[in-house]
């Protein structure tokens, strides 16, 4: 016989559990207890939102099943941005809260709040276990279910009586789930269906969503766009699943994205939608998106079929399974008319692009990007916020290789990206990592500072202040007529802040210091943070207007450049 | 257009508001929702009927959408299948002595029953498809309806046939439904 609290470490040393990030508290002191007898170790994070995106960015880059813990009541609503925030991006963490004794449950006791019925909508699954011998058949089945099929994060509630009873631990050798059973692959009359239309097409493109990162799709994918000599456009989330410096690569696609991927996608006859799904900061406008195009889409997750898009060709089924049978039945196919197209394309693109500005001594955040692009090979784990430097690192910080780019697409959670960096180094501690955020978002999760600095997490922090939040100023200057609206920000002294909490920091304020300050965070060892004061209202190009077509981009203006 | 569904679910605790929760997240409207156990005590068994604006797509995107919750075993879509379908009303009837023999006439029409008699009220159970409800409904009201209850609609094909099922799910239909799919118009 064994606690409740003691089958549930069982459990997670048997799920390979490594890390667990938390926050202990009245409902979960079972679970807390017992932790110390098991050769797992814990993080204790400032607010349980930092351990839920920790769990998160372990989770993106380790590809295993991230877990975070907190108590009930205020614990575990807390941790609810980061659950929504793992749910829209399809990520697999298992969050794990105290809940109060179960014959106090409905009761409005200390700290008790309907957890399972919050979280219901932003989970793949949750459970409410009441007693301590419904323990490991749960733990089993949420750690299948978080990783498998469209992986996703899971919580369990386990009531304070279940962590402390008694109960005979059996491990279940195999999940009884009569009604979840993930398609792997897609039958061969479909993939003939599919094959038909690539045939005919003069001009398709590749679209390259996180799906092809989640099912470890990248050879394969490598493999169809070499064959069929087909474009590749990434979504926010699918950088860095196929190389960025390949010359079939478009970059990313969308509201922010190349503007010659977006011309490629409207002009195509043929659109391959690879794990990915059609959200509105891809299409644009759908009255008129690809009109020309027919569409094959594979996914995993058939209520992401014809949801936004109609599909022609939809193919249900594991992405890298789906492409290793589709590439032998695919012929080879020269498209050099329609590379030539987006080539010139792009090559139109250069002369807006702001790489190609002369050095005015300014700050440009764009900039900044590329700087730390260079200086780490393009090589380094790279987590961001969310907000205009986003949209920078994601066009600047070219990806060669796969699962470095930690970002929050769906959900679109300021303050992930310092928790995220945290996480990621657990994965990945002999990596360099970067988290990139502005003034606005780094703001609030700071509090983690101290938790890198209690963990000795080697992440270095770059924060590209604007004292503005830079995104919704953007569009207060382009779509309110530059009425700003609360987005006039003062921040504290960042490397006061950093040096309180025994981090080094500098800040940079010209050009010609950037790299020297980049070099010097890169030599320092543990945690260290960059101000970078920037450029106070640049903007991001393009833009795709809300409600306008994926090629009626708002452009840097040429005379801009130069 | 209205669509009628039976899913299949586990039998456990909070799978009524799990479905429910979908339908309200994903901007569907509900008409009517009727559930019980089956002859397996694992298995509670679901009609929903579900206006559908967009007609298939819609209800494509409904199955697809319960798949997504893992105690959803099988979902069908027998809106075009010849099925038995019934939906069952308590009316209580207010109704002097002297006129019961109205209500018993009336009922006597529409194969309902008079289940309770009290002094001044009777209740009347009628089992029927929604328009057959509706119908004796409309001619008791004038008499004064006091209450009234339904189960909301159930349903069965008939024969050995299924309904629809447009997303590969269990059972074995995973390809047949694809092709559907496949089949679809925008």
């Amino acid at each position: 016989m064994k606690k409740g609290a003691e089958i549930l470490w069982e459990c997670l040393v048997r799920e390979g559990v490594e890390v667990v990030f938390g926050y202990p508290g009245g409902a979960i002191m079972p679970v807390y207890d017992a932790m110390l007898n098991y050769p797992i170790h814990h993080v204790l994070v400032r607010h349980e939102q930092g351990a839920a995106h920790m769990a998160d960015g372990y989770a993106r880059v380790s590809g295993k099943v991230g877990v975070a813990m907190a108590t009930s009541g205020p614990g575990a609503t807390n941790l609810v941005t980061g659950i929504a925030t793992a749910m829209m991006d399809s990520v697999p963490v298992v969050f794990i809260t105290g809940q109060v004794h179960a014959h106090l449950v409905g009761g409005d006791a200390f700290q008790e709040t309907d957890v399972t019925g919050i979280t219901l909508p932003i989970t793949k699954h949750n459970y409410l276990v009441m007693r301590a011998d419904e323990i490991a058949e749960v733990v089993r089945e949420a750690f299948f279910i978080a990783r498998s099929g469209r992986p996703g994060p899971v919580l369990i509630d386990i009531c304070k009586n279940a962590q402390i009873e008694q109960a005979e631990f059996v491990y279940p050798e195999e999940v009884k789930l009569p009604g979840y059973q993930p398609m792997t692959h897609s039958p061969r009359n479909l993939l003939d269906d599919a094959v038909k239309l690539i045939e005919k097409a003069q001009k398709p493109v590749i679209l390259c969503g996180h799906g092809v990162l989640m099912s470890k799709a990248e050879e394969a994918l490598m493999q169809f766009a070499v064959k069929t000599q087909t474009p590749v456009a990434c979504t926010l989330l699918g950088l860095g699943a196929f190389p960025a410096s390949d010359p079939l690569a478009l970059g990313m696609m969308g509201m922010h994205g190349e503007a010659y991927a977006n011309m490629a996608i409207q002009n195509s006859d043929l659109i391959l939608a690879f794990g990915m799904r059609f959200d509105d900061r891809v299409t644009g406008t759908l009255k008129t998106y690809a009109p020309n195009a027919k569409k094959i889409h594979i996914e995993i997750d058939p209520s992401e079929l014809h949801k936004n898009v109609y599909a022609d060709a939809p193919l249900v089924g594991d992405l890298n399974t789906v492409l290793t049978d589709l590439v032998p039945l695919v012929d080879e196919y020269d498209h050099t008319e329609w590379l030539d197209q987006i080539n010139d394309w792009k090559n139109e693109v250069d002369s807006r692009s702001i790489m190609n500005w002369d050095d005015n001594g300014k700050l440009q955040a764009a900039h900044l990007v590329a700087d730390i692009w260079k200086a780490t090979g393009g090589d380094a784990i790279v987590t961001t916020d969310v907000g205009q430097h986003q949209m920078w690192v994601a066009q600047y910080y070219a990806l060669d290789k796969p699962n470095r780019w930690i970002t929050s697409g769906g959900h679109g959670t300021m303050g992930f990206g310092l928790p995220s960096a945290i996480g990621a180094w657990f994965a990945h501690k002999d990596e360099e990592i970067w988290a990139v955020a502005g003034d606005g978002g780094f703001q609030m999760t700071a509090a983690e500072l101290t938790t890198a600095v209690q963990e000795g997490a080697n992440v270095k922090v770059a924060i590209m202040n604007n004292n503005f939040l830079g995104m919704v100023r953007q569009w207060q200057e382009f779509f309110c007529e530059k009425r700003y609206s609360a987005v006039n920000m003062i921040t504290p002294d960042f490397v006061k802040l950093a040096d309180a909490h025994g981090v080094p920091a500098r800040r940079v304020t010209k050009r010609e210091e950037v790299n020297d300050a980049i070099e010097w965070a890169r030599k320092t060892k543990g945690p260290v943070v960059l101000e970078f004061l920037v450029e106070q209202e640049e903007a991001v190009y393009p833009l795709v207007p809300p409600g306008a077509a994926l090629d009626e981009m708002i452009r840097r203006p040429v005379k801009q450049a130069g | 257009m209205q669509h009628t569904f039976i899913a299949l679910v586990e039998n456990k605790p909070g799978v009524l508001n799990r479905v429910a929760s979908l339908f309200r997240r994903r901007n569907f409207n509900i008409e009517s929702l009727a559930v019980g156990r089956t002859e397996n005590p694992e298995v509670s068994r679901m009609t929903i009927v579900v206006h559908c604006p967009n007609g298939e797509v819609d209800a494509h995107k409904i199955e697809a959408n319960l798949y997504k919750l893992i105690n959803v075993i099988d979902v069908q879509d027998v809106t075009h299948q010849p099925s038995v379908t019934r939906d069952l009303a308590l009316i209580k009837v207010r109704v002097e002595p002297e006129r019961r023999a109205e209500v018993n006439g009336l009922a006597e029409i529409f194969r309902a029953r008079i289940v309770d008699v009290a002094v001044d009220s009777v209740i009347v159970e009628i089992t029927g498809t929604e328009d057959k409800i509706e119908g004796m409904t409309e001619l008791l009201r004038p008499l004064g309806i006091v209450e009234m209850v339904r189960t909301g609609q159930v349903s069965m094909t008939r024969g050995v046939n299924d309904g629809v099922r447009r997303v590969p799910g269990v059972n074995g239909h995973r390809v047949d439904a694809m092709t559907e799919m496949l089949a679809m118009t925008p």
